[in-house]
């Protein structure tokens, strides 16, 4: 056993949950370091138990331990306790695994899955002893490499990082070690290995070899590749055929519970949806189902290998997976008298899903969540979330039928053409929700005499790659005056005492749009706030606006240039150079039709020609499908 | 039917995991290795799980217990008895560092391991570079007579920091034994539900005693075990948790604790 910790017992013994540090999980891999020649830490920039829940990292240790030449071990963030204290006694970040310092391995690669994780970037980088910016770097320090869903405009992260990896990690990470290793080999230094890696690899994004030019007024005026031979865009990678992607067959099992404390079982990638609002249903398009056989055998072994007591299906829109109930069923039989409990988010609410939860549920203790997203039809027409009012008081009622009491309701605030009249729509539809149960369950059956239904809005923040790319965000007094409406249309249901109200901080919605629309320029903005003392941004209590405000303002820049503004359609955008599969041409339409308030048909039903077919692969090639 | 002691240890990295965490550790390893244990019934059923006594974070042990209720035993194999196996079969999916080292089948009337222990041996140590350096210095005959100084002591008086303020206790009845052996104390303490004593707290004391300072973090403490009374009532002699019950019912006779 190796016994080397890096903190003292001095610190293990004074620090909230030292468990976080100390590594020697269940399924965790341990390698001896004079076998390996690659070895590569893997990040999730926030605390252990964010981290330990996210499948993505579990995915890839997986791959890559599963080279013979490769070790990777695991890092999250510090909890600001032993920021602290590590700052004071200058103890340099380590791996989870092996305890040693980030500094000395060849790769760090970064999850880059929220943009308010952007300061917990630098924190990591800080720690590790590694400068900020890649372009301070020398020989000796790891490659830093950034991947996941923020990287689709990786631009505001663009001076931190060597690369970004564009798209689905199973695809490159054997090209670009094998290149690595060729380039070590051969003594070629970090730069030429960087140069190799823009030009030879798909999908890596090298900020360095490209440069970006702003106008007058501030809008990206050229942006392009400073050299010969680098690639002007980068296509996304994926995987073309799921059923022989590797899975995680021995995922790390934590001693503490973490946020996700479950087996996860990806049934698909991708969602045939199209909401106008949701990156992630345009990112990972098209959409690609795994074998249905194999994910069977896949939940035994899980739960076999890690002993966890419940296990949870993962995806966009699980309703739309096409074996759902076949795998449901299977999934009822084998953890029947097993002591394991199934648990079944992102799922329609209907005659199906009621059956299921209440064979696997206490109904009781359950609630049903619907997310309209808007409180009118016709601005749910203009998002194209395909869920009508119809469909949720049906589900609404069939749920009260058999026993349920409780509804959660999620709403955004903020949409592009979001009037008054659509913000009343949601005291009204969840007024009606209530009444539906007040009509369907006779007194005597009320437990507790009420419905509980829980309104929740959040802020919309406009995001790369969505229709709603050039739409204005909010400014947050308009925001607050917006949840203002929502708490008043409420408050005049004649059910209200039935209804309870939260919604979300105003400021950092903001703040998250213009990360998330950002340019390069927002580098200096985001290392500013990190001097600042700005770390755990994404967690309310650290979260400090005036820090983000200042910092904007000292580099002479404004948040409402990134947010309110409408862009015009032919503005060149931060991210424009990254083809994520879907085109420009087909967010024009969708962002045209958005503002008729016209639905578009999901991936099913009509191709609606979004360039994803590109790839040949998932939905796209289903014979016999319409195409238009 | 079957309760099962299992003996366990916590060492090395290991030491930092709570109590609470290695409750869940051992709910997951035993659903790994395919114990068929038994579960409380109701709406959120559990696995019949007891722990003997909590093991407070940094500490390492060689005597940890856990009881467990199982609805059938594993077949024997390869000659090795029925607790053997099963021990093997945990072992295996768990992590160096919280390991089963024996288990005993218990007579279906046996207390669980909790309400059995009366008493608990340390070893409490000086972590390297925080040894007392008066006490240290003495010549050996000079430390066994301070020892013996301390416990000839008719009341022991600690004050105690809990949550709700300053407690005076009485440390002396609690301590069983005291000796000092290899440049570390071997402590046998009431481990009791209602009398017990921490190391930490006696080895405080002792230096208070001395007027000696004891430096923080001072001392490396590992629980070497476990114990219950033995038949003859409140003053039985103590009897090893891990030896009450049976490590093979086909074999032996049980032995009633």
């Amino acid at each position: 056993m190796h016994d080397k910790l890096a903190l003292s017992d001095d610190i293990l013994l004074q620090i909230e949950k030292p468990e976080r540090y100390i590594g020697h999980e269940y399924n965790s891999v341990v390698k001896d370091p004079e076998t390996v020649g690659i070895r590569f830490a893997m990040c999730f920039p926030d605390v252990y138990e964010i981290g330990m829940s996210h499948l993505g990292i579990q995915i890839l240790y997986h791959l890559l331990n599963s080279m013979p030449d490769v070790w990777c071990e695991r890092v999250y963030s510090p909890w600001p306790d032993l920021d602290r204290i590590m700052r004071k006694e200058q103890i340099p970040l380590f791996a989870l695994e092996s305890q040693d310092p980030i500094r000395d391995f060849d790769f760090l690669g970064i999850t880059i899955q929220y943009e308010m994780c952007y300061t917990n970037i630098l924190q990591i980088l800080d720690l590790a002893r590694i400068p900020l910016l890649a372009a301070q770097r020398g020989e000796d320090c790891p490659i830093v490499i950034g991947g996941g869903p923020c990287t689709y405009n990786p631009e505001p992260l663009a001076d931190f990082f060597d690369i970004f990896y564009i798209g689905e990690g199973e695809t490159r990470y054997g090209q670009l070690l094998e290149l690595y290793r060729e380039c070590k080999a051969q003594g070629l230094g970090r730069l030429e290995f960087l140069r190799r890696t823009a030009r030879e690899v798909p999908g890596m994004y090298v900020p360095r070899f490209y440069e970006a030019a702003y106008g007058q007024d501030g809008v990206l005026q050229s942006f392009g590749p400073i050299e010969e031979g680098i690639p002007a865009r980068v296509r996304k990678e994926l995987v073309t055929d799921l059923k022989d992607a590797v899975y995680p067959d021995k995922p790390v099992v934590p001693f503490i519970k973490v946020t996700q404390d479950r087996v996860v079982l990806e049934i698909q990638r991708g969602c045939i949806r199209g909401c106008r609002f949701c990156q992630a249903g345009q990112l990972y398009r098209p959409v690609r189902e795994r074998d249905v056989e194999t994910l069977k055998q896949y939940a035994v072994q899980l739960l076999h290998n890690t002993g966890q007591e419940e296990i949870s299906l993962s995806s966009l829109s699980s309703s739309d997976y096409s074996a759902l109930a076949e795998l449901v069923d299977f999934l009822m039989e084998t953890c029947a008298g097993q002591h394991t409990n199934i648990s079944l988010p992102s799922l329609r609410i209907d005659a199906f899903y009621l059956d299921v939860m209440s064979k696997i549920q206490d109904v009781k203790k359950s609630s049903l969540t619907f997310a309209p997203e808007a409180g009118s039809q016709r601005l749910r027409n203009v998002i194209n979330k395909g869920l009508t009012e119809e469909m949720i008081l049906n589900g609404a009622t069939l749920a009260f039928q058999g026993g349920w009491n409780r509804v959660k309701l999620y709403f955004m605030l903020g949409l592009p053409t979001e009037t008054p009249e659509d913000i009343r729509g949601i005291g009204e539809l969840a007024n009606r929700i209530a009444a539906a149960f007040y009509e369907t369950v006779p007194k005597e059956n009320r437990k507790n005499g009420r419905v509980q239904i829980v309104v929740s809005t959040a802020f919309f923040v406009p995001k790369p790659f969505t229709p709603f790319q050039w739409a204005a965000q909010c400014v947050p007094e308009e925001f607050l005056h917006r949840a203002y409406l929502t708490r008043t249309a409420i408050s005049e249901q004649l059910n209200q005492k039935s209804i309870k109200y939260n919604w979300h901080e105003a400021d950092v919605s903001v703040m998250e749009g213009v990360l998330a629309r950002g340019d390069r320029r927002l580098g200096k903005v985001i290392q500013k706030v990190y001097e600042k003392g700005g770390i755990f941004d994404a967690w309310g209590e650290y979260y400090d606006d005036s820090r983000w405000r200042e910092a904007l303002a000292e580099c002479g820049l404004s948040a409402d240039f990134y947010t309110h503004r409408e862009r015009p359609l032919d503005e060149l955008l931060p991210w424009d150079f990254i083809d994520c599969g879907v085109t420009k041409e087909f967010l024009k339409r969708e962002w045209e039709r958005a503002q008729r308030a016209e639905p578009s048909a999901n991936c099913k039903v009509k191709c609606e020609g979004c360039g994803a077919a590109g790839f040949g692969c998932g939905i796209c090639v289903i014979p016999g499908r319409k195409s238009s | 039917m079957n309760k099962i002691r299992i003996k366990f240890q916590k060492y090395g990295p290991i030491r930092y995991i709570g109590h609470l965490d290695v409750m869940r550790f051992f709910q997951k390893a035993i659903r790994r290795a395919g114990i068929d244990v038994s579960y409380t019934s109701g709406f959120s059923p559990h696995q019949i799980m007891s722990f003997a006594s909590p093991l407070g974070v940094g500490m390492e042990s060689r005597g940890e217990y856990m009881d467990i209720q199982v609805n059938s035993l594993p077949a024997p194999r390869e000659g090795k008895s029925v607790c053997d196996v099963l021990v093997e079969d945990l072992r295996r999916v768990c992590v160096e560092g919280l390991e089963p080292v024996s288990a005993r089948i218990l007579p279906d009337t046996a207390k669980n391991a909790m309400a059995s222990v009366a008493a608990a041996s340390y070893t409490v140590r000086f972590r390297e570079g925080r040894e007392p350096g008066g006490f240290c210095a003495l010549p050996e005959a000079g430390r066994q007579d301070k020892i013996r100084a301390f416990t000839g002591q008719e009341r022991i008086p600690f004050v105690r920091e809990t949550k709700k303020g300053a407690r005076e206790i009485d440390l002396r009845p609690g301590i069983f034994s005291l000796v000092w052996k290899d440049r570390a104390f071997e402590m046998l303490l009431d481990a009791s539900s209602a009398g017990n004593r921490k190391p930490g707290h006696v080895a405080a004391a002792f230096f208070d005693f001395l007027g000696e300072p004891l430096g923080e973090n001072a001392l490396w403490i590992t629980r070497e075990d476990l114990f219950a009374r033995g038949e003859d009532g409140i003053m039985g002699e103590l009897i090893s948790l891990g030896e009450m019950g049976s490590a093979d019912p086909e074999t032996e006779v049980l032995h009633e604790p």
